[in-house]
């Protein structure tokens, strides 16, 4: 038996970027691979969760979780990856946060489902048929599936977690940073995100471009605005730039791509709700003082939760909707 | 007490400069307003993050009000501007997490207004008192217990 450390991977709710972003570590995987031992990783390789079951308490140094709790399914490994695991990494926005998918919270199971398996028009489902627990094949085999939950849940909802490692995908330094404090035992103190805490804006390439005082009669959506390249800070044209109420640290990887930013490292250190930080910054910037004025500049926002919350729903103060 | 003896728990902040003030003219002129309303004294209207407004509903309150300085007012200068703004930008939001926008109230009472702060605040009791019960813990939904893979 080798002594390296062993960690494991797993991939609850999310896309599957974030396994990809481990990959495309490039040539540093080798370094990785090099150092530890990988007991888990459902994904790339072939390992039974009865192998996992049967570790020690704690054998595993970290496991990295990528993905919110959607499942019960996902809840029963994550719980068993805390257990036989010294450190658990949220890895990602959606283990972070909740992510993309935790915009789901916007609705319940029951709906999700009815528009799923009953109104889609390209569905094919006659008998109505959603999917159930418990349910009999060719009436003598009974099959399970997960519950799936009312609500996504960032990981820390579920399970105590030591360190996050933001971002949807992480960027290659975040994770690289992340791996090397690992293994030369140089964490910072439990519970930390491991991304600078001062705000995007703060190493934004067209911070200059700010004016000390911005003033907007309109917000824009980027795909009408034809000037995203004038490399002019995005918010002084009215386009919802989330550099404002985001950590820093991912390399300003949409903004050099002329694009805004949506807020996927999640608030600084300090600010528990990421799109009312950012509520209350795009509120300073609306240029009518007179209620009728300010309207008509809401006017142009008609959806609030899509870029305030596009990552952080399930994180946020109010976590989801009130279904009636 | 409301026939369905229903009690509103209210949240109200209050500026130190124009509506505390208010508050404590209506005090000393032996007005009678409602007790469910708790006030949270800040020291301007602007200073109501709008994290304050959510984790009051979110902790259990039915409604939150916001009193400052009539707009011109502001001891600095145009700290209720900012608040009026957020405001105007909380009322579709909390449509969006399916919160009656009544459930939320900004109001302007001056230092000298004791009358209108009793007024605002039976207002908003009233209003809330027939909205009923926000109960936002209840609608968290809820997941089975689960146990770790064994």
């Amino acid at each position: 038996m080798s002594e390296k450390p062993k960690i494991g991977i797993y991939w609850c709710s999310s896309c599957g970027g974030c396994e990809e972003a481990i990959v495309d570590l490039n040539e540093t995987i080798l370094d990785v691979v090099a150092a530890v031992d990988i007991m888990l990783w459902p994904v790339a390789m072939d390992f039974k969760y009865e192998d996992v079951v049967n570790m020690e308490d704690g054998e595993l140094l970290a496991s990295f979780i990528n993905g919110g709790i959607r499942l019960s399914e996902q809840e029963e490994i994550v719980k068993l990856l805390r257990k036989k695991s010294q450190l658990i990494f949220a890895f990602g926005s959606c283990a972070h946060m909740g992510g993309v998918p935790g915009l789901a919270n916007l609705q319940n199971r029951e709906s999700i489902f009815n528009r799923v398996y009953k109104e889609i028009d390209s569905n094919d489902n006659p008998d109505n048929i959603i999917p159930e627990t418990k349910s009999m094949v060719d009436g003598k085999y009974e099959a399970e599936l997960p519950v799936f939950y009312d609500s996504v849940y960032p990981l820390d909802q579920i399970i105590d977690v030591d360190y996050y490692i933001p971002g949807c995908a992480p960027a290659p330094d975040t994770i690289t940073d992340a791996f090397m404090a690992i293994l030369k035992n140089e964490l910072p103190d439990k519970g930390s995100i491991l991304s600078p805490s001062k705000s995007l804006c703060d190493t934004c390439p067209r911070k200059d471009t700010k004016p000390d005082k911005v003033d907007i009669d309109a917000f824009r959506r980027p795909q009408f605005y034809d000037k995203l390249d004038d490399g002019r800070c995005f918010l002084e044209a009215g386009i919802i730039c989330m550099g404002p109420a985001t950590r820093g640290g991912c390399g300003e990887r949409c903004i050099n791509a002329n694009m805004a930013c949506r807020g996927c490292y999640g608030p600084p250190d300090g600010v528990k709700d990421q799109g009312l930080r950012m509520l209350s910054a795009l509120a300073s910037i609306i240029k009518p003082n007179e209620e009728e004025g300010i309207e008509e500049v809401l006017k142009t926002l008609p959806d609030q939760i899509g870029p305030l919350y596009m990552y952080g729903l399930p994180s946020s103060i109010l976590f989801r909707k009130k279904m009636d | 007490m409301t026939e369905t003896g229903f009690e509103p728990k209210i949240v109200a902040f209050v500026c130190n400069w124009c509506s505390y003030g208010g508050a404590d003219i209506a005090g000393s002129m032996r007005l009678n307003y409602t007790a469910n309303v708790k006030l949270i004294r800040v020291m301007c209207s602007g200073r109501v993050d709008p994290e304050f407004i959510m984790e009051a509903f979110r902790g259990g309150a039915d409604g939150v009000m916001i009193l400052g300085c009539h707009p011109g007012d502001c001891h600095y200068i145009e700290g209720n501007y900012k608040t009026l703004k957020r405001y105007n930008m909380l009322k579709p939001l909390l449509k969006q997490f399916n919160i009656e926008q009544d459930r939320l109230h900004l109001d302007w009472v001056s230092a000298s207004e004791g009358e209108k702060f009793a007024r605002v605040v039976e207002g908003m009791n009233d209003r809330i008192s027939k909205l009923g019960p926000l109960n936002w813990d209840k609608s968290l939904g809820e997941r089975p217990h689960v146990e770790a893979l064994s």
